[in-house]
């Protein structure tokens, strides 16, 4: 019991996943900030906010508007990213405990912090964060589907195995899933599908910091929004993990082999972040059509030439 | 310096309020912002809602329609927050001091902790002044 509570809150769970998230999210600043010839924040930086948000900040809460929902859904939400962190990291560490679930599981796991920025949102009584919500909910829609179709060809591409360990020693012992012209086409789509979970320039629609200022979030100040953040961290270190686990055959912690597990995260996360500095932000139209038809199209594309063998 | 000032003072988010300025001024902040000034440096950001801020910058003057405004963002923040006065016209009403729509200099209506001078203030004025309201916390 005191080691499961162990592995969920502390190691691979709460608290690693959400250091290691902040340096990622320092990654990204900095790199924002190269592309843009600035000199970027210090490595601390993501600490800073997070500790200010927690310690200093008073925490206010919106006169209109359902308070109980509004406190409880950001604590909801890191309760899903944690779990959704323990069972995805669980696997890639080679920890073995006793449930490990499929990966139908992570799936479910990684759908809740949005829909409690949603009943957030809608809880604070604002405007702004309504028309935020409604657009999640809209670009929710979008992408689920395609993810969803993601997880099915990775389970078709491993003969069916449905836990992520399986996942990963299959890709041990062949080769990795993105030496595959599927494979690539499986990257293109997943990295789009996360790009949009974890709400980024492209996919921003619904906190659009300057139509909307900041929308689904604008309410939450204090410890709440302190919260949101550490969501945002776990978030940010747990869904390029998963591309790894699922297409990079995962990391292998030994010798060099944890550098090279750093290098595939970063790479991942160096993805993210340039096509988050060369793209505008689409509208929501334009985002479901690139998800329902592009995307789909693309992941029908890869399942198939997973049929054929390639 | 204990923990809770010393990231206050590491993470200053700002949430910009243009009175009725000649926008000069929000050009000289966007300024800041750019390669060659870069206030992210000291992890400055401008934030959209005055719940994440920690800095209300006020430029521009403040006429009898901006006061409930800038007293409503003023109380809608979350605390603690400080309060910059922002070229000549936030701290003294400049050029519109004696018009008949003038409701006082800003820190007639709310506390200010620094003034940034100038007609803009120049960038290096504006993060003179940032570093020196770092040093009060």
């Amino acid at each position: 019991m005191a080691e499961t509570l162990f592995y969920f809150l502390i190691y691979p769970g709460l608290l690693f996943a959400g250091v290691v998230g902040g340096l990622l999210s320092w990654f990204d600043r900095k790199i924002t900030a190269q592309v843009q010839f600035r000199k970027g924040p210090p490595l601390l930086q993501p600490f800073y906010d997070f500790l200010k948000l927690l310690l200093v900040k008073e925490t206010l809460l919106p006169a209109r508007g359902a308070r109980m929902t509004f406190l409880i859904a950001p604590v909801l939400g890191l309760f899903g990213a944690t779990a959704a962190a323990a069972f995805i990291l669980l696997p890639l560490f080679n920890i073995h405990i006793g449930f490990e679930g499929d990966v139908m599981v992570i799936f479910y796991l990684l759908t809740i912090p949005s829909l409690t920025y949603i009943l957030g949102a809608l809880a604070s009584g604002n405007p702004l964060a309504s028309v935020g919500a409604s657009r999640e909910i809209k670009l929710i829609v979008s992408y689920e589907l395609t993810f969803l179709l993601f997880f099915a060809a990775i389970i078709l591409k491993a003969d069916q195995a449905m836990r992520m360990s399986e996942i990963i020693q299959m890709q041990a012992q062949a080769s990795p899933f993105i030496g595959s012209i599927s494979g690539v086409l499986l990257l293109i789509v997943g990295v789009f599908c996360i790009q949009a979970k974890l709400g980024m320039v492209p996919f921003d629609i619904a906190e659009a910091e300057t139509e909307l200022s900041e929308g689904s979030f604008i309410e939450y100040s204090g410890t709440v929004y302190a919260l949101v953040q550490f969501t945002k961290y776990i978030m940010l270190f747990i869904l390029p993990a998963l591309i790894v686990a699922f297409l990079m055959s995962g990391f292998h912690l030994e010798g060099i082999g944890i550098l090279w597990a750093v290098l595939k995260v970063l790479a991942v996360v160096l993805l993210l972040t340039l096509i988050r500095n060369t793209n505008p932000r689409l509208r929501i139209k334009q985002a479901m059509r690139f998800f329902l038809i592009g995307m789909n199209a693309l992941v029908i594309i890869a399942i198939v030439l997973t049929y054929l063998g390639l | 310096m204990g923990l809770k000032s010393f990231c206050l003072k590491k993470s200053l988010w700002v949430f910009h309020l243009a009175g009725a300025s000649c926008n000069n001024c929000d050009i000289e902040i966007l300024d800041v912002l750019t390669p060659r000034y870069d206030v992210e440096r000291f992890g400055i950001k401008l934030v959209g809602s005055p719940r994440h801020a920690d800095v209300i910058l006020v430029s521009g003057s403040i006429n009898q329609r901006d006061k409930p405004r800038l007293l409503e963002v003023y109380n809608q923040a979350s605390k603690p927050v400080y309060v910059v006065a922002f070229g000549a016209c936030g701290i003294t009403g400049g050029i519109f001091a004696e018009g008949n729509t003038f409701a006082g200099p800003v820190d007639q209506i709310i506390p200010v902790d620094a003034y940034i001078p100038g007609c803009p203030p120049k960038p290096e004025a504006m993060i003179s002044g940032l570093s020196k309201l770092m040093q009060t916390i």
